[in-house]
């Protein structure tokens, strides 16, 4: 089986594994990384968010073939101490019902507020639109959005 | 270790071996026998934990899916116990028959556990308060509990719980504690948020999915790809040489394939050669409401209910409207694909994972297996969306067979394709309604649905407030599995009683929200037969509802709907606003009244009613599951289609009316009314009537 270096969560990680196999699996099975959620495995849902090179993507259809050498941050990588302000807001707007989808809602929430520290409720629906959450906390959502770009822009 | 237990009451309390105190209930009210307690580690039944280091354990006794219960019970018993909310600890219960009903469905949890967590977190609290005072040598009368202390106010002196731990196991349990003034309540009815809430944020193994054992593999299950079909000839050469790939075992209808990872499962899984051979009918959904309407024609040799004489109201009717609406089934599509973790050895099951019924996978686990129950250990972490899937035992069981026939611990993943063509979906059902209207005024009422699933029941409203009201059902028999989905029966029978509703209004020029009340008076002065719900605790949500919208006053540009249903002891009215974009509608805002008894958590209600209404304009709208020879035609959620941020109401007002009553259900009742008042919106709007589910594809 071939190997790959991967950075995860700012570690230098090797792999060995199939070329195809999705990085998700990667991250869960062979990293012991459970942040990132398996929902769909055909980039529907978004329960696998994770930031590649800075953008969120879905690790679920992500060959680790083509992630060699590229810079991967999931949940657990997002704050040092779980403290990012969309974590925080998260907490404070009891957001969750079951919490499955929302590791992935805030692993895409964060790229939106880095590229736009202070967005309209559209472009949220815009970004987070990939995202799906089966108990509909979409209302919580927005307003945690919301209340972690006050969080910043306040800093 | 000492034991004081009173025979005829339900508590029992032990001093635990490191000198705390132990609390547990047997609920012998369920007709359980109560063991004596050993030690926390053996015998935690439903229990409130403190040890003498001043931790203080609450344990949450049913499964969560979601829907809050591991936050709302440990709440019930904080309030009584008057411990500091933000110092206790919460931990989910084992799975025990001491227990009583460990299930998460019909919105049962909080309605069943109200008084005797109540009744266990005041017990626990007098004997503190006891201890306290045979410490000071005064009066228990004089002493007070607050924060997780007592207190003599009259000295000043105060001891924490840990200290007293240990004496108050020794003492009498009391037969009649007092619970608490419901207006000195500090927790409950307050907004406190989920117990899980940073660990979800930050992405900690919680789930199912998440388990990770020593020596475990991971399997991936082919099973028949429609129903009808059944396992023939398998060949695993290719399977056997994926990367990877431990074990091929074959089970009744089923072939698993057990490997290091996941995705070597999958690959393997995918690489079996198997012959499905289809041995009864394969079934289609045109078929099914072909069939359905035939019978829907043919109508029902008896009624579930009949009272009056619709026959001749009907024989001299000046006007009968008469409708019929179109349902399909759905999957319930939880966010987590079903997985569980088993592993049987040495005539021993140690069973893990998602299940809305942990007693139930551990009675048929022993079946199958032929292991007596007291052998088998399961529990159930954090779950992933339940919405009635997890009712069935079947994720548990087949992970315990696997993990007997390939002699290893196994965690077995299903992939959502797996999920889509083997779930109990909700039955795909047709209704017929039919209304005799004299120029201002309903006559009669005459209901008869057909479906997979029994069809229709005779006790929701307008029966008990008409005098002339029929309602017969028709089971279909099908070879493709029925379950429940949230808020079964009542998520078909509220959009069609409801959309019809809004048409025998439109008929007789009445407003809905005037007649609906009407009915109520009527069914509280003059009943008609019996009365399945409480008119009166209607009327309270249904006028609540029209204050909060301004009903009567509807804003420019925007259309409106009502609707109304009652559910799992709950009521719940909703007034739906709407605006026409390009032909589509988008909602606006929901308003939404409920009145189920006391709220135990106000963040997690409202968010339980907010989810719900959420959940049920996602399946008005888009998805649908279509039976084509057996095989389901939506294998994922690019053509289940489920409802995304950008289709979420942008406000959902959610006002819960008063009430000192015991809670009743919360997880269900919200859902209800969304689909009707929905439709019913988009008729205002657009004029065109929807009685058929999806709405989507209807419009523009």
């Amino acid at each position: 089986m071939p190997k790959y270096l991967i950075s995860v969560n700012n570690k230098m990680m090797s792999v060995e594994a199939d070329a195809d196999t999705p990085v998700l699996w990667v991250l869960r099975d062979h990293l012991n990384i459970l942040g990132p959620k398996f929902g769909c495995g055909v980039a529907q849902c978004g329960a696998c968010t994770i930031h590649l090179d800075g953008n969120a993507v879905r690790s679920c259809v992500m060959p680790v073939s083509a992630v060699a050498n590229r810079k991967i941050v999931t949940i657990e990588g997002l704050s040092t101490t779980g403290n990012h302000a969309l974590q925080q807001a998260w907490e404070e707007l009891d957001v969750a019902q079951c919490g499955y989808c929302q590791a992935g809602q805030i692993m895409s929430a964060a790229v939106l507020l880095r590229e736009n520290p202070n967005p309209t409720d559209q472009d949220i629906d815009d970004a987070m639109a990939g995202n799906i959450c089966r108990c509909g906390t979409y209302l919580r959502i927005r307003k945690a959005i919301h209340l972690a770009a006050e969080k910043l822009s306040s800093k | 270790m000492k034991s004081n237990i009173s025979r005829r009451h339900f508590l029992k309390v032990s001093a635990l071996s490191s000198g705390g105190m132990l609390l547990s209930f047997s609920f012998l009210d369920h007709g359980v026998k109560a063991s004596p307690v050993e030690d926390a580690a053996f015998a935690p039944n439903g229990y409130i934990k403190i040890n003498s280091d001043g931790s203080i354990v609450l344990m949450a006794p049913n499964p969560e899916i979601g829907q809050g219960v591991k936050t709302s019970l440990p709440i019930i018993i904080a309030e009584e116990l008057c411990v500091d909310w933000k110092k206790i600890q919460v931990e989910f219960a084992p799975v025990d028959i001491k227990y009583g009903r460990q299930t998460a469905g019909g919105s049962g949890s909080v309605r069943g556990r109200f008084n005797e967590l109540r009744t266990a977190g005041a017990t626990a609290r007098e004997m503190l308060i006891a201890a306290a005072a045979q410490t000071w040598n005064v009066p228990s009368a004089d002493c007070t509990a607050e924060n997780g202390e007592v207190v003599h106010k009259a000295s000043g002196r105060k001891l924490n719980y840990a200290s007293l731990a240990s004496k108050a196991a020794t003492l009498e349990v009391p037969s009649k504690p007092t619970l608490k003034d419901s207006k000195d309540f500090k927790y409950i009815g307050s907004r406190i948020a989920d117990v899980d809430a940073h660990k979800i944020a930050t992405g900690q193994p919680l789930f199912g999915i998440d388990t990770r054992r020593k020596g475990m593999l991971f399997a991936m299950v082919a099973r028949p790809p429609a129903y009808g079909k059944t396992l023939g000839s398998v060949d695993d050469t290719a399977a056997l040489k994926v990367n990877g790939v431990k074990k091929v075992v074959k089970l009744k209808n089923s072939v698993a394939v057990l490997a290091t990872s996941t995705w070597a499962a999958k690959k393997g899984r995918d690489a079996l050669v198997i012959q499905w051979n289809a041995t009864e009918k394969l079934e289609s959904t045109s078929e099914h409401f072909a069939s359905f309407t035939a019978m829907l024609e043919k109508g029902a040799p008896s009624p579930a209910r009949n009272d009056g004489d619709v026959d001749s109201v009907k024989a001299n009717a000046a006007k009968i409207l008469d409708v019929t609406y179109e349902i399909p089934s759905l999957s319930h599509g939880q966010m987590e694909p079903l997985n569980f973790f088993a592993d049987v050895r040495d005539e021993k099951v140690e069973l893990y994972g998602p299940t809305q019924v942990p007693a139930q996978v551990k009675t048929e686990v022993s079946k199958q297996l032929g292991i007596p129950e007291q052998n088998i250990t399961i529990n159930t972490p954090r779950q992933g969306g339940g919405f009635g899937r997890k009712l069935m035992t079947d994720n548990g069981v087949e992970a315990a067979l696997i993990s007997a026939a390939a002699k290893s611990p196994v965690q077995v993943q299903w992939a959502r394709e797996d999920d889509m063509q083997n779930d109990f979906y909700r039955p795909t059902e047709m209704h017929r309604y039919r209304a005799v209207l004299s120029k201002d005024s309903l006559l009669a009422w005459h209901q008869s649905g057909v479906g997979m699933g029994g069809g229709t029941r005779g006790d929701s409203y307008v029966a008990g407030a008409l005098a002339n009201y029929r309602s017969e059902g028709q089971g279909f028999k099908s070879n493709i599995p029925t379950g429940w989905w949230r808020a079964p029966g009542a998520n078909i029978l509220a959009f069609v009683a409801e959309s019809f509703m809004d048409e025998i209004c439109l008929e007789l020029k009445k407003d809905p929200v005037a007649f609906r009340l009407e009915l109520f008076e009527k069914a509280i002065k003059e009943p008609v037969g019996r009365v399945g719900y409480d008119p009166a605790k209607y009327k309270s949500v249904v006028e609540l509802v029209a204050k909060m919208s301004n009903w009567g006053n509807t804003p420019d540009g925007i259309y409106r709907g009502f609707a109304t249903w009652f559910s799992f002891g709950s009521y719940a009215a909703q007034v739906v606003e709407i605006k026409m974009l390009k032909e589509k509608p988008k909602i606006i805002k929901v308003f939404c009244a409920i009145n189920c008894g006391r709220v135990i958590n106000l963040s997690g209600a409202e968010n339980q009613v907010q989810g719900a209404i959420v959940d049920g304009i996602c399946h008005s709208m888009f998805p649908k599951v279509t039976f084509v020879n057996g095989a389901v035609a939506e294998t994922n959620f690019h053509s289940y289609q489920l409802l995304r941020i950008n289709d979420a109401p942008m406000d959902i007002e959610v006002k819960f009316v008063e009430s000192e009553e015991a809670p009743t259900g919360l997880g269900e009742p919200g859902l209800p009314p969304v689909a009707p008042a929905l439709a019913n919106a988009i008729y205002a709007a657009t004029g065109k009537r929807i009685r058929k589910m999806p709405f989507a594809g209807q419009l523009g």
